[in-house]
């Protein structure tokens, strides 16, 4: 049993327990002096700091520059998250790397380096796996083209044999009987090609 | 408890060895008894695997923290809700999830076939168990969850806070679901191969196997896109992840398979085809169990790291080679009994479906092997992200979704020019009038206008079908128009039922190219400071942070964060955010704090905020802001591909449609005699 079970967990108290909250809940409402406490200490603190986690740095006007966010976009964290720079740093706030590569770019930025050239630096520094997407070069090539490649060159086969097929082929008989063998009447016909019409186009 | 779950666990083995074994003899020699064991080996196997997971939500419901498993993945304070989950939440549980689902499906399988079916069960048994017995095994020899531990600590670790969300409770069920239930449909492929018996009874067998299999990975698919996104706070919900990737490979090949197995009823093609088709999304079954559960590509979803990886590569290598060669040797049994009579048809669209469903599912495959191959050859390590993902699939996605309103359009064996005309006049004036509004609008992306332009095109197209269909009720039984269409839907569920699932895909497909607009931006606000941010619809939100506020819940520490928005200046709601500090019953922290987003949708746009901590201790609050257009037509969207595939389905309607067409084919054929 514990403490908590006036706000989640209603399952953990016992049948008293509830009673004894349903009660100071109607006392509470008939008494609506009763204020709810403030959350913060004077100066805007909170009680309990480290319950938010690491504490956060102050959003500054580069963070918001769209050509960091392209550039961050296309490098990826290198915390084993799998996720870009950009998105690990605003998602997984508990990554110590995302934060530090995030600095980098910027410190980069400042000296003046183009997106291509801070682009470039990391990929020497980190690796080539540090790119969100291969480079377009080399054996990579085989890597972004060949599924493309592979399904127009299966679209043209099919196309060729089915033309070929299709020349070949005279309307021949499917398996199964048809219709007509189990007696239907030219009437029943009539009207079944007239539904099939409606519906069967 | 648990030397209960492991004598299972071992009963089930052995009865899974013996139920393959008789299976085999009993199809292979035609004994009667033998095939009766082998049915009640099933029975059997399922009874004790039923056990051996009683027994292990016994020891998790008991805390019983000796159990490692347990100590492991819930604490005393976790929700009574997620406990039951933790079945599934960590690697060990879920085989041992697997290999029940598993046999209960095979048990089904044996009770619910239909009596002129009853020929393949003996070794659509022996299959079921020699599947169920590799799970058991993995179990049992390298990860039995009921180990224990040689001390008993005072309180379990606690479940991951990510997968303590109710999606996370359905999403992995749903998933598992899918994968599992194609294991029947592969054992009747199985037994009709070793049979000989290949002629189209056995696809009428498997049918509803198929289709639910296909339903039940659509509707996990779906649950996976929302966990992640109400639960990771990236604020999207794809990002071609291995495990999602994973997830979309057989999806990809059975929803080839529904339609090409069209051709195999109504004109006896493709048997090859169809036959590979099922293997194919069997084994990409196990490939995404394996991926998903063996760590092998690191990836968000994979919370476990271990040695079952080897036993499932074994099991795959063996597996694929066995089905193959037993295939191979049938080939000459495969032979196609007609021909194509002209590229303009319904069957040649649905090669061209299936051309494209499997070339997506290579490019997925391809992207998502592409690092360990890049290693190997070049001996570097890179990266495959979404922007080569997107790169690659956006085209061929689009070229789908074309195809999505075309093939419909074209008649079955040769379309005329007149019908051809008749059909296409109205979708194609739908789709470039919706291009044109669109481009009148402003919109400029290629991609989005493409899609949503050939949205509007298949959209008409589903509604010509559905007013020429209820129209022609109306004339033949002056039926109301509303009675007619429902009657029309009923009646022929599996043509109106799929038809219902493409407009969840145009739903879909629309809602993923909204999220080419997706606009974000950060901010550090003090209390009663905002931040604003444009919608790409153009309205301006402006976000005022209120405060922070601390609380203690049953298993967490909260600190949550809170904004007025405004749309525009005017005021239309709150939005909270948390941090939360997850802790066992005594207190301890368990993990790192995670984050709770704040969601605020409707059908035009998501807000989305995340509090990426507080400053210096103080109500000072760090916050990402997102809009994200669109994101409600990816729920309705599944839920309508949800929808229609239960509507095709549905026992009863779906067979008389089947045997219109084919009577009418019937009768065509007896006209040109
Ligand atoms: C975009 C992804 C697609 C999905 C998820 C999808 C799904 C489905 C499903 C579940 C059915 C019912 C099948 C059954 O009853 O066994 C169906 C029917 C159908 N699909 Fe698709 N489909 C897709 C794309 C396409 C494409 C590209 C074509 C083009 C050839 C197509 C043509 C058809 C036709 C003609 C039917 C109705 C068959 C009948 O008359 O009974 N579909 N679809």
């Amino acid at each position: 049993m514990t403490s908590d079970c006036r706000i989640v967990g209603l399952s953990d108290c016992n049948r008293r327990q509830f009673l004894g909250l349903f009660a100071g809940g109607l006392l509470l409402s008939v008494h609506p002096t009763i204020r709810q406490s403030v959350d913060s200490l004077p100066a805007g603190r909170l009680y309990q700091p480290d319950w938010a986690g690491r504490p956060a740095d102050p959003v500054t006007a580069k963070d918001n520059l769209a050509v960091i966010q392209a550039i961050e976009k296309r490098l990826r964290c290198t915390c084993g998250c799998g996720l870009d720079i950009y998105t690990c740093r605003t998602t997984d706030f508990s990554c110590t790397y995302s934060p530090a590569l995030h600095r980098e770019v910027l410190a980069k930025y400042d000296a003046g380096q183009t997106a291509q050239q801070i682009i470039d630096g990391f990929v020497r520094e980190h690796g080539q796996a540090s790119l969100m997407a291969p480079p377009k070069r080399g054996f990579n090539l085989v890597g972004y083209f060949l599924p493309g490649t592979a399904v127009l060159v299966a679209a043209v086969i099919l196309t060729v044999v089915l033309r070929r097929w299709t020349r070949a082929g005279a309307p021949a008989p499917v398996a199964g009987t048809p219709l007509g063998a189990q007696g239907a009447t030219p009437a029943e016909l009539d009207r079944l090609r007239r539904e099939l019409e409606g519906l069967n186009t | 408890m648990t030397l209960l779950g492991t004598l299972a666990l071992w009963i089930a083995f052995l009865l899974g060895i013996w139920g393959a074994i008789a299976g085999f003899a009993g199809g292979h020699s035609g004994r009667a008894d033998l095939q009766q064991s082998a049915r009640h080996a099933v029975f059997a196997m399922c009874a004790v695997l039923l056990a051996a997971v009683i027994s292990l939500e016994i020891a998790l419901f008991h805390h019983d923290f000796n159990v490692e498993y347990v100590a492991a993945y819930t604490s005393r304070n976790l929700p009574t809700f997620y406990t039951w989950s933790a079945l599934y939440a960590g690697q060990k549980g879920s085989l041992l999830f697997w290999a029940t689902v598993l046999s209960i499906f095979g048990s089904l399988a044996q009770w619910l076939t239909a009596p002129r079916h009853r020929v393949y069960l003996p070794y659509v048994a022996a299959v079921t168990c020699l599947v169920a017995t590799f799970f058991v095994s993995v179990t049992l020899f390298a990860a039995n969850p009921f180990d224990r531990l040689p001390y008993t600590p005072v309180d379990g670790r606690g479940m991951n806070p990510q997968l303590q969300n109710p999606g996370m409770v359905f999403h992995p069920p749903m998933l598992y679901l899918g994968y599992i239930s194609i294991t029947i449909p592969f054992a009747f492929a199985m037994s009709a191969l070793l049979l000989k018996k290949l002629d189209a009874d056995w696809l009428v067998a498997i049918r509803k196997w198929t289709l639910l299999s296909w339903l039940f990975l659509s509707i996990g698919i779906c649950l996976g896109m929302w966990w992640a996104y109400v639960e990771l706070g990236w604020g999207g919900y794809w990002a071609w992840d291995p495990v999602e990737n994973a997830s979309l490979l057989p999806w990809l090949t059975m929803t080839a398979f529904l339609h090409s197995v069209m051709i195999q009823e109504k004109r006896g093609m493709l048997k090859k085809w169809n036959l590979g088709l099922i293997i194919g999304s069997w084994l990409l079954s196990i490939f995404g169990t394996f991926l998903t559960r063996s760590g092998v590509i690191s990836s968000v979803h994979s919370f476990t790291q271990s040695p079952v990886g080897y036993f499932f590569l074994a099991f795959l290598a063996v597996a694929a080679a066995a089905s193959f060669t037993l295939y191979g040797r049938r080939l000459p049994l495969l032979e196609a009994e007609a021909k194509l009579e002209s590229m303009v048809s319904r069957e040649a669209s649905f090669l061209f479906n299936n051309l494209l469903f499997i070339g997506i599912a290579f490019s997925v495959l391809w992207g998502t092997l592409f690092p360990i191959l890049s290693e190997l050859v070049q001996g570097t390590k890179v990266t495959v992200g979404p922007p080569f993902f997107n790169q690659v699939n956006i085209p061929l996605g689009l070229a789908l979704l074309a195809l999505t309103g075309i093939g419909p359009l074209i008649a079955w064996r040769r379309a005329s020019v007149p019908n051809l005309q008749r059909q296409f006049a109205v979708p194609a004036a739908a789709g470039s009038f919706t291009l044109l509004i669109l481009l009148v609008a402003g919109m400029r992306d290629f991609y989005a206008l493409v899609a949503i332009a050939l949205g509007g095109f298949v959209t008409a197209t589903v509604v010509q079908e559905f007013a020429r269909g209820a129209r022609a009720r109306h004339r033949q039984y002056g039926e109301a128009y509303a009675l007619a269409l429902g009657r029309l839907i009923a009646r022929n569920r599996r043509r109106y039922g799929g038809y219902i699932v493409h407009t969840g895909m145009v739903i879909l497909f629309i809602a993923f190219a909204g999220m080419a607009f997706k606009t974000e931006t950060e901010a550090t606000l003090r209390p009663g400071e905002s931040v604003s941010l444009r919608s790409p619809y153009g309205w301006t939100y402006t976000f005022t942070h209120l405060g922070v506020s601390q609380y203690q819940a049953l298993n967490r520490l909260v600190t949550a964060a809170t904004v007025e928005v405004a749309r525009n200046g005017k005021k239309i709601g709150l939005l909270s955010t948390e941090k939360r500090q997850h802790v066992d019953a005594t207190g301890r922290p368990t993990f790192e704090p995670s984050t709770a987003v704040g969601i605020r949708s409707d059908l035009r746009e998501d807000l989305y905020t995340v509090l990426a901590g507080v400053v210096n201790g103080t109500e000072q609050a760090v916050y990402r802001f997102t809009i994200n257009p669109l994101v409600w037509w990816v729920w309705y969207g599944g839920m309508i591909v949800a929808l229609g595939g239960l509507i095709v389905m549905w026992p009863g309607g779906g067979s008389p449609a089947v045997k219109r067409t084919q009577a009418g084919y019937a009768v065509r054929l007896v006209e040109t005699k």
